[in-house]
């Protein structure tokens, strides 16, 4: 690599630098930003705040629920037991009710017995009734007292009256133990017997105590009498016995005791069968078995005596209802009490209710409980997350910091080594310490690129990557592309060229550096892996249907024959060198369409904003493996891990490639062949050039070719058609009318032709260049002979100069034939450039500026020297110091330098017309800065422009006043850099001066 | 002294002043500026960078006398003497300036007033090393020796 690309390097370095600074700036305020955002979103949100609730509520609200449950139950199930109790306080009643009915009606039917055996017995004399009647009507009126196991009616018989009563009956008195019965103040001996009872008869029943009792209560009463329940004789039943007084007179109305006591003559009972009567009633009721009914007298309260009942208390303890019951005693109580059989049965509806309620609510509650926990998850994993998520953006935003600072850290003290390294290399050194040292330079570039691939990569990756605007002409920028590698191709002997179509616009806006960029990373990569042949970078309009569908046919017209071409080893191939390419693209059978084509469609899109281009780099390289295609465009990913270690590099540069075409709207892509060649081809988009935006940037052209080459006359003598047209572009870009002979032969002959066909204006060619192939290839012998031809076709009175074309560096023996074959006035070395070409032809013709062209790699302070030798300088700084030393550098360069110390003096100095060839500008100066005063100088020129324009053509050249005016300014940023170009400067150098920078700025104006 | 010594001086002299920072690199592309057409450019860069901090240094101080002190001003001054301080290569002043700017812009007077007395400070160190580095120079030449390239490995 050239010293001069170090210098640009380095500049380049240092803008990149400061790109990395501001961006680096720009970072803080984001960040800040996302710390605000943090702080914000930190405030809790309500279920947040009362997360530790959350459990101690949902524990609350299931015994909350538990507890409602519960009363649900119990109220359903109070409700069920009031209707229990109500059921069986109905039932009882009514039992009672029937009981205390069927009573009443039997001891009626007792009293109306009573009555019968007094009227009959007593009142009718002689007695009607006798114990067959008796018997016979009880049996038979029997079902009247359904109660009442059978009746008998017993006689009151006095102590005194009882031999006459034994004597009139036949039988003795006896008492309840069956026998004879002791003497008494008075008897009571049955006389009538219902049938059922009738072991009673003759049995005296005041010796039973309970009967006894009985008939002296009935007969004070003179009502039915009851006794208290006793097992009644004959029967395991429980009874009682129910006893009526018969009187035998009629008594008055109020009857005293002691009147009944005198008039009651006999005694009529019956004996209740309570149990056998309960039973007989309760079964004939419904719900007989759900209750269990007991009869008890209570005429003693503290012992009630149980008259009806199941002793076992299996039942229901817990309820029982009482009724009362009335058996026309007074004196005697009886009360029936009920209770059901079972427990209340369990209320399974009030269960199931009282469940499904809590099941629920515990449902409802645990939903609620699971959404609000669900909330503070989700919520807590989106706190987490945001963290996260910010502390990801730090991340990125350190990395984006660290990696600016980090490469600003290696960038500057790198400046600084290969800075050091190009001064070094500037001093005398032995041969030794020179690759020592070139060495390390190469080194420090690779090392440099690196960081500049790497934060191009970050910077893309960020997508911070813009590409400016700016107007800039492709074929300069090749040209220095091709100058990059000229001397690496030139040392492999590959055969490096560049061809722009005729069609491409001079100039258009869009991001030369990164234009420059691409191109040089795919040149980049063909000369690395390409041992021989040829590496072709062309540039035409990309009018994608029109041309694949040319290039279609014309392959489907060629098929055969192509065919044949690939398939014959020794054949050539109609490519740039004659070496196979992986595809024919760039083969002469296209290229020629291409040519003929844009040609015929001359100024079709003249009228379209776009320009799009389609640029190839076709070379015959190794080829990428098929396997390793897909992956070409990836970051960090070679073909294989052994291209590295062979060739160097990152793989990281066709990825930014890829990344950058894209920015520009074009796409990329590639055809490759293992060991036949690899071709790449993108297209970009750029903005057309409004004609008069650059007119006032017409100075900065990069189309600054010298012109006076206009109108000369070439031949070319090539055999190969496509490096011809290469040649045949870049002589036309000088001007030159190009003719293409295929071999010397042929082009004398045209030239005589010419010659003969029109003799008055002999047409010659005043330049011949000869390709050295077709040099070489077995024609040299005829050379001198030609040339002699040419000298007696008379019209020579101006030899054509004979230019030889040459790949590589001539050998000694090769310099000397070519000398002797006649090429004495030069050889120009490829890879072929505009501008070197017309450096060589001024020295050839010896036109133009006196110039040293030897050199055609400009190198360092010489190339400087070349550059401001004899210019004219205005520098213009308030700073005394960096005044001198400003002038002090450019005059070691040659320049003649003039000092001023304002903007206003300057003004001053550079009142049209002048003859200063540029201006160095200090930007910030008092009174009027840097940027005024170009603005100023800018005003004048225009108008100084304007009026001779208007005022005489002819005078136009000389009119295009535009003074090259450089910033000098200490701080080297963008925003500083578009207000110098947006005030109408042409470039800036970075203060204090430094060689490689000043060359860098100078190089733009004056192009050798 | 044998001018062989001496110069063996001025370099370690030299290397000394651009290992602690007094100056840096374009001191080295002043020197380079210097050749038999242009034989005292750098003496003469210099002393006129002396000339002009002089005054700039009275301006300063000056300037922050005022009662109010017009920043603009000073700041313009600082600039100047940034500038010409960078284009000699006197490093540590350029870095002293720096800072000055910075407390200009804050329009701290206090800060000023301390930066001042550093920029002096500085410039009075440089000041007496290039002195001592031309004297140096001078007996060389005066014993009919030549000022050595600087070896740029440092």
């Amino acid at each position: 690599m050239s010293k001069e690309e170090t210098r640009r390097r380095i500049k380049e370095i240092g803008l990149v630098l400061m790109g990395g600074k501001t961006k680096m700036q720009r970072h803080h305020p984001v960040a800040v930003r996302l710390n605000e955002q943090i702080g914000a979103k930190k405030g809790y949100t309500f279920v947040q705040a009362h997360r530790a609730w959350f459990p101690k509520l949902f524990f609350l609200w299931v015994v909350v629920m538990l507890l409602l449950g519960w009363l649900t139950y119990s109220y359903m199930d109070a409700d069920n037991k009031v209707r229990r109790v109500e059921v069986l306080g109905s039932m009882c009643d009514q039992r009672a009710r029937m009981l205390q009915d069927q009573f009443s009606v039997s001891v009626n039917h007792v009293h109306a017995l009573a009555i019968l055996v007094s009227t009959f017995h007593y009142y009718k004399n002689p007695s009607a009734i006798d114990q067959e009647t008796f018997a016979e009507y009880t049996a038979r009126t029997a079902f009247e007292r359904p109660l009442l196991s059978g009746v008998a009616y017993a006689q009151r018989v006095l102590d005194s009256d009882r031999e006459k009563f034994e004597n009139q009956h036949g039988w003795t008195i006896k008492t309840m133990g069956k026998e004879p019965s002791p003497n008494r103040d008075e008897y009571a001996p049955v006389i009538f017997s219902q049938e059922t009872v009738s072991y009673i008869e003759s049995l005296d029943m005041m010796s039973g105590e309970e009967d006894r009792e009985n008939i002296l209560r009935a007969r004070a009463t003179g009502k039915a009498v009851l006794t208290s329940p006793f097992r009644l004789l004959g029967s395991h039943h429980l009874g009682v016995v129910l006893t009526f007084p018969v009187y035998k007179s009629k008594l008055p109305p109020n009857p005293t005791v002691e009147q009944r006591i005198q008039a009651a003559v006999g005694y009529l009972g019956g004996a209740f069968d309570i149990e056998s009567l309960v039973e007989n009633l309760l079964g004939q009721l419904a719900g007989n078995q759900a209750i269990q009914v007991y009869v008890y007298d209570v005429t003693n309260t503290s012992d009630p005596l149980i008259m009806y009942g199941h002793q076992y208390q299996d039942g229901d303890t817990s309820l029982l209802h009482e009724s009362k019951l009335d058996f026309g005693d007074p004196y005697r109580k009886h009360q029936m009490i009920c209770r059901y059989h079972q427990r209340a049965p369990t209320s399974w509806t009030a269960i199931n209710t009282a469940f499904l309620f809590c099941v629920i609510g515990f449902l409802v509650g645990y939903i609620l409980y699971g959404a609000a926990m669900h909330i503070v998850k989700v919520e807590d994993d989106f706190r987490e997350m945001e963290e996260l998520k910010v502390r990801a953006e730090a991340a990125d935003v350190a990395k984006s910091q660290f990696l600016a600072t980090v490469s600003h850290e290696i960038r500057t003290p790198m400046n600084g080594i290969l800075g050091m390294l190009a001064l070094l290399l500037d001093t005398a050194l032995s041969s030794t310490q020179m690759d020592y040292a070139r060495t390390a330079q190469a080194c420090g570039k690779a090392l440099i690129t690196l960081i500049n691939e790497v934060l191009d990569r970050a910077k893309i990756d960020a997508g911070k990557l813009e590409l400016e605007e700016v107007p800039f002409g492709i074929r300069s920028i090749l040209d220095d592309v091709l100058s990059l590698f000229s001397e690496k191709s030139r040392n492999k002997g590959i055969e490096l060229a560049v061809f722009v179509s005729d069609k491409v616009p001079d100039i258009f806006m869009g991001d030369p550096g990164r234009f420059r960029q691409i191109i040089t990373n795919l040149v980049g990569n063909s000369i690395k892996f390409t041992e021989r042949g040829h590496i072709f970078v062309k540039v035409h309009l990309a009018e994608p249907s029109k041309v694949m569908i040319n290039g279609k046919s014309e392959t489907y017209l060629n098929g055969g024959s192509d065919e044949g071409v690939l398939t014959s080893d020794g054949h050539q191939f109609k490519t740039l060198s004659g070496c196979e390419a992986a595809n024919d693209w760039n083969s002469w059978d296209k290229f020629k369409h291409l040519v003929s084509d844009e040609e015929y469609r001359a100024d079709v899109v003249e009228a379209s904003e776009q320009v799009t281009l389609m640029v190839s780099v076709e070379d015959t390289g190794i080829g990428i493996p098929l396997a390793a295609q897909e992956r070409v465009f990836m970051p960090f990913m070679q073909a294989d891990s052994s291209t590295s270690r062979h060739y160097g590099g990152t793989g990281i540069g066709l990825s930014i490639s890829k990344c950058l075409v894209e920015l520009m709207g074009g796409q990329i892509k590639f055809v490759s062949l293992p060991r036949v060649g690899s071709t790449f081809s993108f297209t970009a988009n750029f903005r057309r050039c409004k004609k008069n935006a650059f007119s006032d940037m017409k100075k900065p052209n990069p189309e600054d070719l010298p012109s006076s080459f206009r109108g000369l006359r070439a031949i070319v003598v090539d055999g190969k058609l496509v490096r011809a047209a290469v040649t045949k572009y870049h002589l036309k870009r000088l001007g030159i009318l190009v003719e293409v002979a295929s071999s010397i032969k042929m082009a004398v002959a045209s030239c005589g032709r010419n010659g003969a066909a029109a003799s008055g204006k002999s047409i010659q060619p005043d330049i011949v260049l000869v390709e050295k192939d077709s040099w070489i290839s077995g024609e040299e012998h005829d050379l001198n002979v030609q040339k002699l031809d040419w000298k007696q076709n008379g019209h020579a009175f101006k030899l054509p100069k004979m230019i030889l074309l040459a790949t590589n560096n001539l050998s000694q023996a090769e310099s000397d034939k070519v000398r002797a074959a006649g090429f004495a006035d030069t050889v120009i070395m490829k890879p072929l450039r505009a501008s070197m070409v017309a450096a060589c032809l001024q020295e050839v013709l010896g036109i133009g500026k006196k110039r040293q062209p030897g050199r055609v790699v400009p190198n360092g302070s010489n190339v400087l020297q070349s550059l401001l030798c004899g210019k004219k300088i205005l520098v213009v700084d308030d700073n005394l110091v960096n005044r001198r030393v400003a002038a002090g550098a450019l005059k070691k360069f040659g320049a003649n330098v003039e000092c001023v110390d304002s903007g206003k003096a300057a003004l001053a100095l550079l009142q049209l017309p002048h003859n200063f060839d540029a201006c160095f500008m200090d930007i910030q100066m008092p009174e009027m800065d840097g940027f005024e005063a170009t603005r100023r100088i800018r005003q004048m020129e225009s108008k100084a422009n304007v009026e001779t324009n208007g005022g005489f053509e002819a005078l136009a050249r000389r009119g295009d006043w535009h003074l090259p005016v450089l910033a000098m300014t200490a701080d080297v940023i963008h925003a500083t850099y578009d207000e110098c170009l947006k005030c109408g400067m042409d470039g800036y150098v970075s203060k204090p001066f430094e060689e490689e920078n000043l060359y860098q700025a100078v190089a733009k104006f004056f192009k050798t | 002294m044998e001018v062989g010594q001496m110069q063996r001086q001025w370099v370690d002299y030299t290397k000394s002043l651009f290992l602690e920072g007094f100056l840096d690199g374009q001191f080295l592309q002043l020197q380079q500026l210097q050749d038999e057409s242009n034989p005292d450019f750098v003496v003469e860069v210099v002393s006129l960078f002396f000339e002009d901090s002089e005054k700039l240094l009275n301006d300063l101080t000056r300037a922050l006398e005022q009662p109010t002190v017009d920043f603009k001003r000073v700041d313009a001054h600082v600039h100047q003497f940034k500038g010409s301080s960078s284009s000699i290569g006197a490093q540590r002043v350029k870095n002293a300036c720096i800072a000055f700017r910075n407390f200009c812009e804050e329009k701290n007077t206090e800060g000023c007033v301390r930066c001042v007395q550093q920029v002096k400070h500085e410039y009075y160190l440089v000041k007496s090393k290039l002195e001592t580095l031309f004297a140096l120079e001078q007996q060389i030449m005066a014993a009919g020796g030549s000022i050595p390239m600087l070896e740029l490995n440092f």
